[in-house]
């Protein structure tokens, strides 16, 4: 199905993505120019490696990630996952490729279908890609939810009926049941209480240790990617303006604008 | 009391028939309130539990399932047969009394049987024509919401062609075209000039939900276009689906009424509420009550839909729903 | 020692639920001075917001304010205030910034309008002289370009802009008192200091006071000079701020502390708290962060005071207790 990949190489790759919205067609003459949300975006994660993607709101941050999901179609540049060109796919094929990579979700109450149950919901993956059906579907389910932390009578109950944090992990368990290779984190734990925040941290790295998963980890604030991140990626108006290992980054920043994120974040006395 | 009894041959079949109806009412409620309290906490639950706490709304709903059941019924329920003419001569325009307890109209025909058996014309016209109409419009607005771009905005302008003729005109229309209205006939008709809005309103739900992340969580699971309309959006719509109907009920009768009273649509004899009251009209100084019965068996039946449909509106409002 | 501007004094507040009641507050008890920054910390469900909304008493029904509760400012009650005069002090003594400036915005009006109208309302200026002093304090906030740009609608500014015309609406009165409810929360990290910094100077220039309620300790540690600890709708510690982050007492402020991530400090796991923050409905009686405190005792089974330790910092925990934690 896909080309073998070459012993050593990343495992997914984006070279040169670009990304621009349609300017607005205005009625009375002045529409805004076309925003490059994406600007030649190139980065590179390799299996059980943690990339921290830095940068504003309007920086193009989740744009890049739904690009790279293919949820958006980039204009240009190339997306290879396992050696597979992720934007050449057909539709079934990149369907059946939508299993290894999958998405967390900001906003963990927008994310889930207020209507289903959290079992349904946890479900959906694997009915949409018959992994399992009836009885052995449901032992899945309750071995996803033990496996982020919550009890399996979570499966018959809503999503509202459960914090912040707890929902958090509900998306997570949605998206480990399609039993991806890679994640994206959409800012996972910016909506949380901080510390929820550090629960829901402290579990994605569990999980990247077990399951051997790749991330890519969105966010805003740099004490977070800090920790979690193995390297780190600054973007600012949709151009990635520096990349390095996390410590060497936070340490002694080259870029201009990466010092002045670290200058502008607050610090808890020490 | 056993003088009255005409339609039925027995007159205990009849009052049983009678406390069927009522039971179907107390039977509605009591659902209602089984409903409610469930153990699960899911929306439709929380959505009983709030209607079930609004007294009017529970009102309505007796109301509208004894009508329900009093029209599945009348052949049981009714003390007269509605088109029987006993005695043209002296036996019509005779005002209410314990034998006749809506009274006559002009040819010695029992008021309170026919707008019985009229209601169950009117009643069926309309809730099929708006399950039609409900059908139609859901289908067109997921579809034009779904799939957006240049399909969307083709579907939609055909809408607004279709939006800017009133449809009492367009339906006076049809039935001038046509030789004869018969019931099957005005449902459809009913129900084809009756989806406009709701699909204007599916459609524009269903957009807002495409956007929001729970339908980019299903795609990026890798859900095919039609297990996402069906599982994620359809669900989601339905509650507004569901008031949407509910009300439009009550505007459907008072347009059949219309027809009816206009003599475009159901005919005489056969009883509707709209043909009754045309029937009367004429001579609403004198004999009154010909007019009145009908008319306030429109009045009761509309008021009790919309109440239920406003207490629906807010039961299931997605913000009492979703528990924010 | 000068009398403080606003003392709070056993506030609790509760809400009517379908169940019975929720005391969201729960007898709290702090001042602030003239001049002085305090920040209000806590995480979802403590109480910290209805905490503010009291003391400007916006508290509607289900909920209310409970008898016993005392609220002071200059030296008036604002409890016992008519709701004419409370309207006085609600936007000219005491301001309020909310988090989410687009739904606090009207999005149909001007945001010099909205300013403006500030002032028209508590000082009874003329059109003219309103939009002057609404341009004036706009610029003071950082606003750009502020003679053009107040004729922009909401929409069209950024999030970061937005949330200085709420600032300028909340300043233009020079107001004595000025509550900032997760002020810079939905703002990008450059353009939070950058407002941060603002408030301060402006802080200074007009002598006013705030409170900083907010969930991000980094914030607090930068701005404010003493931080209270919410939780379960008490008070649990209090301190300078130096003090409460150098030595925090409380184990609840301790775990909060650690399961923050620093930049510069690389640990292998963050310090989480087991467990769930409880429910307004249902407080656990005793010491209510009892079941997830890892060094619960016996004698947490009854509820604590608040301990005072040292000149200014108080601790709602047995092992504080004078004497020994016996």
């Amino acid at each position: 199905m896909s080309a073998a990949r070459p012993p050593g190489g990343p495992l997914l790759s984006v070279r040169a993505l670009t990304k621009r919205f349609a300017p607005r067609r205005a009625l009375f003459g002045a529409g805004g120019g076309g925003v490059l949300a994406v600007d030649d975006v190139s980065l590179e994660i390799a299996a059980g490696e943690t990339l921290g993607l830095v940068g504003e709101s309007g920086s193009g941050k989740t744009t890049l990630g739904r690009c790279i999901l293919r949820l958006m179609e980039p204009d240009s540049g190339s997306v290879t996952f396992d050696g597979t060109e992720v934007l050449a796919l057909a539709a079934e094929p990149l369907r059946a490729l939508r299993r290894e990579m999958q998405l967390v979700f900001q906003d963990p109450f927008a994310s889930l279908d207020p209507r289903m149950t959290v079992g349904a919901i946890v479900r959906e993956g694997i009915t949409i890609h018959r992994l399992a059906e009836g009885a052995a579907a449901e032992a899945r389910v309750a071995r996803l939810l033990d496996e982020v932390g919550l009890s399996k009578e979570a499966a018959t109950r809503y999503p509202h009926e459960f914090s912040g944090g707890q929902r958090q992990r509900i998306g997570i368990a949605r998206a480990l049941a399609v039993e991806p290779r890679f994640l994206i984190c959409d800012e996972p734990v910016s909506s949380l209480d901080v510390s929820v925040q550090a629960q829901v941290i402290n579990l994605l790295r569990d999980l990247q240790r077990a399951r051997g998963l790749a991330y890519l980890f969105i966010a805003h604030d740099l004490s977070v990617v800090e920790h979690i991140a193995h390297r780190v990626a600054v973007m600012h108006r949709g151009r990635i303006v520096e990349t390095g290992s996390s410590t060497e980054l936070f340490a002694a920043p080259k870029a201009a604008y990466t010092k002045e994120l670290l200058a502008a974040a607050p610090r808890p006395i020490a | 009391m056993r003088s009255w009894i005409r339609a039925c041959e027995r007159g205990d079949v009849m009052l049983f028939g009678w406390f069927v109806c009522l039971a179907a009412g107390a039977l509605a409620v009591w659902a209602v309130h089984r409903g409610a309290r469930g153990g699960s906490a899911g929306p439709w639950r929380r959505g009983l539990a709030h209607l079930a706490s609004d007294r009017p709304a529970m009102a309505a709903l007796f109301i509208l399932a004894m009508l329900a059941a009093l029209a599945i019924l009348a052949p049981v329920v009714a003390p007269y047969l509605p088109n029987a003419q006993p005695d043209v001569v002296s036996g019509n325009n005779q005002p209410p009394s314990l034998d006749h307890l809506f009274g006559t109209d002009f040819a010695s025909r029992d008021v309170f049987s026919r707008v019985l058996f009229g209601g169950r014309i009117s009643l069926a016209v309309a809730a099929l024509a708006v399950l039609l109409s409900t059908c139609l419009g859901t289908a067109y607005g997921a579809v034009a919401g779904f799939h957006g771009g240049r399909l969307d905005g083709v579907m939609m302008r055909v809408l607004d062609a279709a939006l800017s003729i009133p449809r009492i005109l367009l339906v006076m229309a049809v039935v001038a075209v046509a030789r004869s209205i018969t019931v099957p006939t005005l449902v459809l008709l009913l129900g084809v000039t009756g989806w406009f809005g709701t699909s204007r309103m599916v459609r524009a739900q269903v957009l807002s939900l495409r956007e929001q992340d729970l339908t980019t969580a299903a795609r990026a699971l890798g859900a095919r276009d039609r297990e996402i309309l069906w599982r994620h959006l359809l669900p989601n719509v339905a509650s507004t689906v569901i008031v949407a109907a509910t009300l439009s009920l009550g505007n459907v009768i008072i347009l059949e009424a219309a027809l009816s009273y206009l003599g475009i649509g159901i005919r005489p004899p056969t009883p509707s509420w709209g043909n009754i009251i045309q029937d009367g009209s004429s001579q609403l100084a004198s004999a009154w009550w010909m007019a009145l019965f009908p008319g306030l068996a429109i009045v009761i039946t509309v008021l009790a839909i919309n109440t239920l449909g406003d207490a629906l509106r807010d039961a299931l409002d997605p913000r009492t729903v979703d528990g924010t | 020692m000068t009398s403080p501007l606003l003392d709070v004094s056993e506030l609790r507040t509760s809400f009517r639920t379908v169940g019975g009641s929720a005391r969201a507050v729960d007898g709290i008890s702090f001042t602030i001075a003239p001049e002085e920054t305090v920040g209000l910390v806590g995480e979802s469900g403590c109480g910290k917001s209805v905490t503010a909304l009291s003391i400007l008493r916006l508290i509607r029904p289900p909920g209310a304010i409970e008898p016993g509760s005392r609220i002071t400012f200059e030296s008036r009650d604002l409890l016992a205030l008519p709701e004419a005069e409370m309207r006085a002090v609600r936007g000219a003594r005491i301001a309020m910034v909310f988090q989410e400036p687009m739904t606090s915005l009207n999005p149909v009006l001007t945001v010099g309008a909205q300013v403006a109208e500030v002032v028209r309302v508590h000082a009874g200026a003329s059109k003219a002289e309103a939009w002057r002093r609404a341009v004036e304090t706009l610029a003071a906030v950082g606003f750009p370009d502020p003679a053009a740009r107040a004729l922009d609608h909401p929409h069209q500014l950024s999030g970061g802009l937005r949330q200085r015309v709420m600032i300028a609406m909340a300043l233009v009165m020079r107001p004595a008192l000025l509550i900032a409810d997760e002020p810079t929360t939905a703002l990008d990290v450059t353009t939070q200091a950058q407002i941060l910094e603002r408030l301060a100077a402006l802080q200074a220039a007009m002598a006013m006071s705030v409170l900083l309620i907010t969930h991000d300790l980094g914030i607090v540690a930068e701005r404010a000079q003493r931080v209270i600890v919410m939780y379960a709708g008490q008070i649990v510690e209090e301190a300078p701020v130096r003090e409460l982050f150098a030595a925090p007492h409380h184990p609840y402020t301790k775990a909060l502390v650690a399961a923050v991530p620093r930049l510069g400090v690389r640990r292998e796991r963050l310090e989480t708290i087991p467990g769930q923050v409880p429910s307004a409905d249902a407080w656990p009686t005793g010491c209510r962060f009892r079941e997830r405190c890892p060094r619960a005792f016996d004698r947490c089974a009854v509820e604590p005071p608040l301990y005072r330790i040292g000149s200014g910092h108080r601790s709602r925990c047995h092992l504080d207790a004078p004497g020994g934690a016996a």
